[in-house]
């Protein structure tokens, strides 16, 4: 649904004087499927802004090539605006209008007539449950209000591909779990959602397959369970009280263990691919040679792992 | 006519903005009426060197001057309207769309031609009783001439905002264009008094020919040179300005 090549974007800085050319995106290559929730996580700064306004068509590329829907971003930018529904970090309601007006502007804005684009809004205000409010001013919504009608708009026109910067940021954690569901209900009806975050959480729930940039270049792409499972496989440990000797002879000739530990308190540490295929191999495997558990348990790296492993220092930094 | 339309659409919103803003009504009235309230004692001695010898003559060169300069400025300084669509993401809301870029500059220019022509509306019905208006056709054509105005002067204060985008910077930008621009045009100070150089700059100025062509209409001679031309003249920067100004709205805003 979006392959890009080679993506770039500088920008000239002056400063005392003399220009400066600074590379905000450095070459990004991606290949987002139809009907994925796409994540793009990076500390702010990386370069995931840039890149979504270059693909939303909003500012033009210095180099490569990208396709968003069958239309060819360079060549065919009025195609790639009817495919393509926005919503930027900030939104973009004003103050003194309602919901409603605004939807109906926004449709109209895509060419709809005056009656279809007055469907549409109401259309859009009962699935994004704004009733309440969509005929008041956009001035007295709250936070999570104004982000659900932010949404609506960039979805009136029936895009294919959404494109969502810093979806939840700001928001309140029940609003935040709202916006989720909302996302992955546009997701059930076939759209394909590309959103970037500097949330980890949000990158390993929400996104099916996820980018890890960093200084303008994608560092590591693959599903949230990929990506752990690539830096150091899951940890499982397992306590199986005074036999725990026995335990570990058994476990380190089985296929998945890649290795064995035996801790001080006398608990099983093992390193493994996929814990979560592991987890019932063990158990059989213990089971078989006489040996019962008391306790497993599984541990596995967080994208954090991942984000440090790649780029030598922590997201939450 | 897809320009048309949507030029429409951005116009109706921005018209809708301005009547829900009822303190902009009333100022933007107000203040056509105030200058007029407190120029008028002045105006007499002031310009007689413009061949002013009662007070109607008086009114006849400063009421278009006046209309000159309220089409200036009130188109110069609308910019500080679009900052905040700026910061506030309606205009890459927008941009997004597959709206046309021309009417997200024209539609919004237009209401600002609007608000002049209500203003200039307010002036020439409070000069009515002092027989001001002789001929309605002359002061169509003068309102004609005051809307190429309002919209080249709209179009490049949108253009400078979208550059500066910064409200500090853009009002000292619009001052110094303003400011030099007005004198220029001898639309409040005659420019009879002006030295030679002064006066050869404002050859070149349109909106000084406008000046001119207006005050030529309210003494009821259409057919002076200063008419036509400064139709022509102020139509040409309304389409330079309008080019220039559109193209900015079609780049990067950011």
């Amino acid at each position: 649904m979006i392959k890009t090549k080679g993506l770039k974007k500088s920008y000239k800085t002056r400063q005392k004087r003399q220009t400066t050319s600074v590379d905000a995106v450095k070459g990004i290559d991606l290949d987002v499927a139809e009907g994925e929730i796409f994540g793009f996580l990076g500390p702010n700064g990386a370069g995931k802004t840039t890149t979504l306004r270059m693909l939303a068509t909003l500012i033009p590329l210095d180099d490569g090539e990208a396709t968003i829907a069958g239309a060819n971003l360079r060549t065919e930018q009025a195609q790639v605006r009817r495919s393509i529904g926005f919503v930027a970090q900030g939104g973009g309601t004003t103050d003194d209008v309602t919901a409603r007006e605004e939807l109906i502007l926004q449709a109209r804005m895509y060419g709809l007539s005056r009656t279809e684009a007055a469907t549409r809004a109401a259309e859009a205000i009962a699935a994004f449950d704004l009733t309440d409010f969509a005929d008041r001013k956009c001035k007295t919504y709250s936070g999570g209000q104004r982000r659900r009608v932010d949404i609506a708009l960039g979805i009136i026109h029936r895009p294919q591909v959404l494109f969502l910067d810093e979806p939840t940021t700001g928001l309140d954690p029940q609003s935040r779990a709202h916006m989720w569901d909302e996302i992955r209900r546009l997701r059930a009806d076939g759209m394909t959602v590309f959103i970037t975050t500097h949330y980890l959480d949000e990158a390993d729930a929400l996104c099916d397959r996820i980018a890890i940039i960093d200084h303008g270049e994608v560092v590591a792409e693959g599903t949230p369970d990929e990506l752990k499972r690539e830096i150091s496989g899951d940890v499982v440990t397992v306590g199986v009280g005074e036999l725990s000797e026995k335990a570990a002879d058994v476990l380190k000739d089985q296929p998945f263990a890649r290795g064995v530990e035996v801790r001080d308190d006398g608990e099983l540490r093992l390193n493994v691919d996929a814990g979560d295929t592991a987890i019932p191999q063990i158990m059989r495997a213990l089971e078989g040679a006489g040996v019962t558990l008391s306790t497993i348990e599984l541990h596995r790296p967080t994208l954090d792992d991942v984000f440090l492993t790649k780029t030598g220092r922590s997201l939450r930094d | 006519m897809k320009v048309l339309r949507d030029t429409g659409l951005i116009f109706q919103r921005h018209l809708l903005l301005m009547v829900r803003s009822p303190l902009w009504v009333f100022l933007g009235i107000a203040q056509p009426v105030v200058y007029l309230v407190l120029f008028a004692p002045l105006l007499k001695p002031a310009l007689q060197s413009m061949g002013a010898t009662s007070m109607l003559d008086a009114y006849r060169v400063y009421v278009p001057g006046m209309l000159v300069a309220l089409a200036i400025g009130g188109g110069l300084y609308v910019g500080f309207g679009l900052l905040g669509d700026l910061a506030n993401g309606v205009i890459e809301r927008s941009r997004v769309t597959t709206v046309s870029r021309v009417a997200l500059l024209l539609g919004r220019a237009l209401r600002d031609v609007v608000t002049v022509m209500v203003q200039s509306l307010v002036i020439t019905v409070l000069s009515l009783p002092f027989g001001l208006i002789t001929n309605i056709g002359n002061i169509l054509l003068g309102y004609a001439i005051l809307a190429l105005i309002s919209l080249a002067a709209a179009a490049i204060s949108y253009g400078i905002a979208i550059k500066v985008n910064n409200p500090n910077v853009l009002g000292q930008v619009i001052n110094n264009v303003a400011q030099p621009l007005m004198l220029l045009s001898g639309t409040l100070l005659p420019l009879a008094l002006a030295p030679l150089w002064l006066r050869t700059i404002a050859d070149y100025n349109p909106f000084n020919w406008a000046v001119t062509g207006m005050r030529a209409l309210y003494a009821g001679n259409p057919g002076d040179t200063h008419v036509w031309g400064s139709i022509v003249f102020c139509g040409a920067v309304v389409i330079a300005a309008v080019t220039w100004s559109a193209s900015l709205f079609a780049r990067s805003v950011k």
